[in-house]
């Protein structure tokens, strides 16, 4: 390469750096702004602009997250006009709630999951690729068409505002990307790693439990990754089956309300959006690696 | 035959008699215990007074524990039985779960909903097709296709060409992956999460105070008049997809950027040695080649952009011209309690879906071994 050649490719990466720095800088802006916010006392957040807090610098607190997580008896009227008692564990509640929901609408859909990617994998049986095709069917369907029947069942069995159905309707929704993937993964696992286990006399359920999952691991720690962000970062799902009462609401339902009724208060809603993001980011920079490779695999879900 | 074998072949049968019997009062009896477990812990959780933590606990340990014993006795009992069946049915212990919880929670509610679209709101009179005339006239319905066209045609293009471009430079840095792990950062936040971020940046205060909303504060910087975005018809809508946008284009750039790096750098270099610029290179070489990439991608964009909710719902509830389509089928359902409207409404939803479906099965049936 001539030095020429040299200079053009060095400016050309200058220009290319200098483009992608400005496009970061304009993605983080929002998120930075809303962490400043969240620890500028209540007077200063709602006041002037958080790229004052830099100039003025009347310090920082962080009352606004006790506040949001603690909660003080307050009364508030919500968009819908009715007037609303507040009381104790705000937050703090929903964040419990909101792993309530999440763990087991994670670890059960991957479980079943598993159990019939192995089963379509490994096993012949009527209807197999018939039943086969309706999961890749009912990969895109969206799960609005759901809601109305499965609410009716709910009411009719109880199920309304509990925790298994909500557990249950994340593991329905949720079941056939993860089959999908499951099953792209488990169909390329080698055929003699089960044949001498199955010659040694094994049951099914051992070599599954022994041999398949272990073996699955990398691929169920992306679907996990995708299952967990889906399910904490629902707000859908929880509006409809979980309903509007604040023992069981999770976060985003708790957030979403706070926007309806406090929209003004600037400095709660911020620290409440931040509590309800700390938990998804941490897992995302974590395990970033798994997730790519779990949104590489198959990337539509209904 | 003597008396002796006939004696020892009574014993034979009625040993073999009770043996059975037994058999059977043991696969029984798992079952039950197994059921009795899962019982006890649904009335603790629902009775219990234990403090918040406890009984999250509890149901987590319940609810995981309760699927594995389920597995677990299913296989046990399909084992007890004869060969022949156990053989048969094996498969099933595997599969069957999984094919109830789909059949339950997605497949036939897709026929009940079809059903309930022909009733009326308490779905006691059939109303022929009043609910799709309702769902392809009604003013909101149609302002709701327009906005929803807009989220898929801004939010997929906005996405996807801000992803191809980022990915497209990134690929040529040295700090690649810090960019991308910045860009991509948003895809763990939820709508709602995102909505409080943005809503924060379109704040609004009247002329003559401080602005506290990022947009508002450039706005007056340059001398303008501030504006409350959200009420400015049309443009609320772009303004809403820009949030989208700054989700998905993390996702779109990681799988292009993926794509990227399968492109042969010979092509590349031949291309450069033929003098090509490296626009032309990336016209004629690099996009061709992710093609098929790039098509997945903006098809999973604009299946979110069409059910698009969360983002809508918390930031101006569908008001201003900015209803959509998931937001009126919640409407339908929670604030007018009409779910033959919301039904019909749910299947326009399936009905738009339906060619990408069809594209899907289509891929699924070139492939091998099934």
């Amino acid at each position: 390469m001539t030095s020429i050649a040299q200079k053009k490719q060095n400016r050309w990466n200058l220009v290319v750096n200098l483009i992608l720095l400005v496009i970061v800088i304009l993605w983080s802006i929002p998120i930075i702004g809303l962490l400043i916010s969240s620890i500028r006392p209540q007077d200063d957040v709602l006041s002037t602009g958080w790229w004052s807090a830099f100039s003025e610098n009347s310090g920082f607190t962080l009352d606004n997250y006790k506040r949001v997580l603690g909660g003080s008896e307050h009364t508030f009227v919500n968009s819908a006009g009715d007037t609303v008692r507040a009381s104790g564990d705000n937050l703090g509640r929903a964040f419990i709630n909101s792993f309530t929901v999440t763990i087991p609408s994670v670890i059960i859909p991957i479980l079943i999951a598993a159990a019939a990617a192995f089963g379509f994998a490994w096993m012949i049986f009527p209807g197999r690729k018939l039943f086969f095709t309706i999961v890749v069917a009912l990969l895109v369907v969206p799960l609005q068409i759901a809601l109305i029947p499965i609410l009716r069942d709910y009411q009719s069995l109880g199920l309304t505002g509990s925790y298994l159905g909500i557990w249950l309707a994340h593991t329905g929704f949720g079941l056939p990307l993860g089959i999908y993937l499951l099953y792209n993964y488990i169909s390329t696992i080698p055929r003699d790693v089960f044949e001498s286990a199955f010659l040694d006399g094994a049951r099914p359920m051992v070599v599954f439990a022994r041999l398949v999952l272990p073996l699955s691991v990398p691929a169920i720690a992306s679907l996990a990754i995708f299952q967990f962000l889906w399910v904490w970062n629902d707000l859908l799902v929880a509006l409809v089956f979980l309903g509007g009462t604040n023992d069981v609401a999770v976060l985003t339902q708790r957030l979403a309300n706070m926007v309806g009724s406090r929209g003004q208060d600037w400095h709660l809603l911020t620290a409440g959006a931040f509590i309800a993001m700390i938990v998804p980011l941490l897992v995302f920079f974590a395990l970033q690696r798994y997730f790519v490779q779990g949104l590489m695999a198959g990337s539509v879900k209904g | 035959m003597t008396t002796t074998d006939i004696r020892s072949e009574k014993r034979g049968v009625l040993a073999s008699a009770l043996i059975t019997l037994g058999r059977l009062g043991v696969s029984l009896f798992v079952p039950i215990v197994a059921f009795g477990i899962l019982w006890a812990g649904f009335i603790f959780l629902r009775d219990s007074n234990a403090s918040q933590a406890v009984i999250a606990i509890v149901a987590i340990i319940w609810g995981v524990g309760g699927v594995a014993m389920l597995f677990w006795v299913t296989d046990w009992l399909v084992n007890r039985a004869p060969l022949s069946v156990a053989k048969k049915l094996q498969p099933f212990v595997f599969v069957g779960p999984a094919l109830a919880i789909l059949a339950w929670y997605l497949f036939v509610p897709t026929m009940r909903s079809l059903y309930l679209s022909f009733f009326d709101a308490q779905s006691n009179n059939f109303v022929k097709l009043d609910n799709y005339i309702f769902a392809f006239t009604d003013a909101k319905m149609l302002e709701s296709f327009v906005n929803n066209l807009m989220w898929i045609v801004l939010g997929t293009g906005g996405a996807v060409g801000f992803g191809l471009l980022i990915a497209l430079m990134a690929d040529r840095v040295k700090l690649e992956k810090v960019y991308k792990s910045l860009i991509f950062m948003p895809m763990a936040i939820s709508f709602v999460g995102a909505g409080v971020i943005w809503r924060f940046v379109y704040a609004y205060k009247p002329a003559g105070e401080d602005q506290i909303g990022l947009l508002n504060a450039i706005v007056t910087l340059f001398g303008g008049e501030p504006q409350a975005w959200f009420t400015m018809a049309g443009w609320n809508n772009v303004f809403l997809i820009v949030i989208l946008v700054w989700l998905q284009t993390g996702y779109a750039m990681v799988i292009i950027s993926a794509a990227l790096k399968g492109v042969p750098s010979s092509i590349i270099e031949a291309g450069r040695i033929d003098g090509a610029s490296e626009i032309r290179i990336i016209r004629s070489i690099i996009i061709p080649f992710i093609a098929s990439t790039l098509v997945t991608v903006s098809t999973t964009i604009v299946i979110i952009s069409l059910k698009i909710f969360d983002i809508v719902f918390t930031m101006t509830n569908g008001n201003y011209g900015t209803e959509v389509i998931a937001s009126m089928q919640y409407k339908q359902m929670f604030r007018f309690y009409h779910y033959g409207r919301g039904s019909a409404i749910a299947m326009v939803l399936v009905i738009a879906v339906i060619p990408v479906m069809w594209y899907n099965l289509r891929q699924f049936s070139k492939r091998e071994g099934f």
